[in-house]
């Protein structure tokens, strides 16, 4: 402050006036929240609408595939394979196929995931050379998907295999034996769930500040702000505590939903991963009010934060590609994204129901990006127009 | 709040310049002096630098060079000190639209650590209006009523100075001169106001007024004074032919200019040299009818059309 006005009341911090002052800001906010329900119900419902999207409609799981098997041989060989294809619940079998020249249409008509095609004379070719194939045709336009057919398929046919050579005495067997830890059905929410906390918190916190300062800026109430006795930190303050609350509440609906509807059980402590995901709306935050002294127009805010913030966040974070299989430069700036570590820290305590101690790495990032963020905010907060 | 003690002027600039990238001088080595318990008019044209130098007297923008100080306060150093004293209302009427009348009114009040309740007997007679209204939403007010709530809220702390950026652009007429009222009675309770608008009809409702013109002052001094040393001969000028009326006096040697005025067309004459009756009968002999030439006294516009063009002279 400035040394010639001695008799000047500088306060560092808010006096009980400037606290009446700061409530009627929020309440103002509120306001504003409560008056636009479009978006306020648009900020409820979202994280519910993604809980269910990604929890019923993207499914990694395959189950149930539809399949159709050509098998010109039809020896006992091959009907031993299609029985344990057909006992199996990743497969139905739609349909036997008479012809190869079917095979491709009915491939398109049918909407199958895979055709399996024997070649002819099967058992007597495993018999006589040892050597007998089985083509799996899949649909390439959905590579996912395709391979994970494929290695059940393949895993059916090791298995028929096993059985031959079991019979036929061979001397050793090896057999691996796969155990999945934390996540032992493969379900699809166990790796997406903290993911989308994380994008979520980040796109409320971060997207909406920014949005709703930017606003004052473009109507002109931001002059008038300016232009008063009432330090200007403490308006952008309390910008952001009416959306610290709706990320409470989205955070309380995200956890229930996860728990109750996806079956997802939260295995660590609760508490911890309630102040770890409260960290993380704090930091959302502080990027909020950093673009928001870059964007002077409610447009700039929302690109901004959709693009710089949330994008990154949906695809260099984890959420759903993972890290380990970006080139080396995403892998370096993947760490330089806070959801990432937010989305790590919440699969340790949630997922693997790991203590306090294990998110200590994260906890501290989080905590230093931070610190960071707010003081370059701080610093970079204009006191003046332009 | 801390007081500002009276000072000699309300607001004083000296050689204040504003250059916005990339290249326009929004202002140009302004000096400005307005004395306290004035109306005090800056007059100009859109974009001929008002809202900038209002921007710098209430500390929102920087000035590149000069200096500033209103009521006695720099507005660099002191910049929190003089937004405790004044009110300002920008160009559009910054009001929450989602808010009410009187939320809004509410809202402003405990920004500037005050209530409605303590400061009600200065905004009494110009709330009283929009009062019918005041759970209606600010975004659905008449553009007049929009003001009347605008200046409630930029007087709702008692400010010393009133800094008002084109108040009445965008408003009817009727609340335009509703407006001028309130303001002198503003003026009245001891309060400075200075006051920006394009409008020239109301330049002579200010005490004094500064024209301004592509970021540079015209000339400063009362109204009266202004129109006063207004030195050629004018005339106003109707003809049914309104088009070529411009084109065929500015073929005539003596009319030293000629502009269009609202109906009419204004021109001015040097030294008397030639009659009303002259130029009646030339623009006839061009085809012109209906024909109307009279000589009449200067307002503020024709000061500034004729200054304009002198500062373009030179």
């Amino acid at each position: 402050m400035n040394s010639t006005n001695k008799n000047e009341h500088t306060h560092p911090t808010p006096t009980n006036g400037q606290w009446k002052t700061f409530g009627s800001f929020v309440q103002k906010e509120f306001y504003h929240i409560t008056r636009d329900q479009t978006t306020l119900a648009l900020l409820l419902i979202l994280p519910v609408l993604l809980m269910i999207l990604f929890g019923f409609s993207i499914n990694t799981e395959v189950k149930n595939s539809q399949i159709a098997i050509y098998d010109p041989s039809n020896d006992v060989a091959t009907r031993g394979i299609i029985e344990k294809i057909k006992a199996s619940d990743y497969f139905t079998v739609v349909r036997m196929l008479n012809n190869p020249a079917e095979i491709e249409k009915q491939f398109l008509k049918d909407d199958l995931k895979m055709v399996v095609i024997f070649s002819d004379h099967f058992y007597e070719n495993m018999q006589r050379t040892g050597k007998a194939q089985i083509e799996l045709l899949t649909d390439g336009t959905d590579p996912n998907s395709a391979m994970t057919v494929v290695s059940y398929a393949s895993n059916i046919i090791g298995l028929y295999q096993q059985d031959l050579f079991k019979i036929q005495q061979i001397p050793f067997e090896i057999t691996p034996s796969v155990k999945l830890m934390y996540n032992p059905e493969l379900k699809g929410p166990y790796f997406f769930v903290p993911g989308i906390l994380g994008m979520i918190l980040m796109i409320i916190c971060s997207m909406m500040t920014s949005i709703s300062i930017a606003r004052e800026k473009e109507f002109g109430t931001m002059e008038v702000l300016l232009v008063s006795p009432f330090k200007p930190m403490y308006i952008i303050l309390s910008k952001t505590i009416p959306y610290f609350v709706i990320s409470l509440v989205n955070l309380a609906t995200m956890l229930l939903l996860s728990v109750f509807m996806l079956k997802v059980p939260i295995a660590g402590s609760l508490f911890w991963l309630v102040t770890f995901s409260i960290l993380f709306i704090f930091l959302s935050l502080s990027l909020g009010l950093l673009v928001s002294s870059i964007a002077n127009s409610q447009l700039q805010a929302l690109l901004f934060s959709g693009m710089v913030l949330v994008i990154p966040v949906v695809m260099l974070s984890g959420m759903i590609f993972p890290i380990e299989n970006m080139p080396a430069f995403f892998q370096w700036f993947s760490k330089l994204i806070p959801a990432t570590w937010y989305i790590t820290g919440v699969k340790k305590i949630m997922i693997k129901g790991l203590g306090f101690t294990s998110i200590l790495p994260e906890l501290g990032v989080l905590i230093s990006m931070t610190i960071l963020l707010i003081g370059i905010s701080w610093k970079t907060f204009k006191y003046h127009l332009e | 709040m801390t007081n500002i003690q009276e000072s000699e002027w309300a607001v004083k600039c000296e050689k204040l310049s504003k250059t916005y990238k990339p290249d326009i001088q929004a202002l140009k080595n302004i000096d400005l002096k307005v004395s306290p318990h004035q109306i005090f008019g800056i007059i100009g044209p859109d974009g001929a630098g008002k809202t900038t130098l209002f921007r710098i007297l209430t500390t929102l923008i920087l000035a590149d060079e000069g200096k500033a100080e209103v009521m006695g306060c720099d507005v660099v150093t002191e910049y929190e000190k003089i937004r405790r004293n004044i009110g300002y209302m920008p160009g559009r009427f910054s009001l929450y639209q989602d808010l009410t009348v009187e939320e809004n009114l509410k809202f402003f009040a405990s920004v500037f650590g005050t209530t409605i309740e303590e400061n009600y007997d200065l905004i009494k007679s110009i709330y009283q209006q929009i009062e019918p209204f005041k759970n209606r939403r600010a975004g659905q007010l008449s553009g007049g009523m929009k003001q009347k709530l605008a200046l409630s809220c930029a007087l709702i702390h008692k400010p010393k100075l009133l800094i008002l950026d084109e108040p009445t652009t965008g408003v009817d007429p009727v609340s335009r001169k509703e407006f001028w009222e309130m303001l002198r009675q503003l003026k009245e309770e001891g309060i400075t106001i200075l006051v920006s608008t394009a409008y020239m009809d109301e330049a002579s409702l200010c005490d004094a007024i500064a024209l301004i013109l592509d970021g540079e002052f015209l000339k400063i001094d009362t109204p009266e004074n202004i129109v006063r040393q207004f030195e050629p001969t004018l005339y106003s000028i109707r003809s049914l032919q309104r088009s070529k009326l411009l084109t065929d006096l500015r073929g005539l040697p003596a009319i030293d200019s000629c502009y269009a005025f609202g109906e009419s067309t204004h021109a001015t004459v040097i030294h008397n040299q030639i009659s009303p009756e002259a130029l009646k009968k030339y623009l006839s002999e061009k085809g012109h009818t209906d024909l109307e030439v009279v000589p009449i006294a200067p307002t503020v516009e024709d000061c500034f059309m004729e200054l304009s063009k002198q500062m373009h002279q030179n």
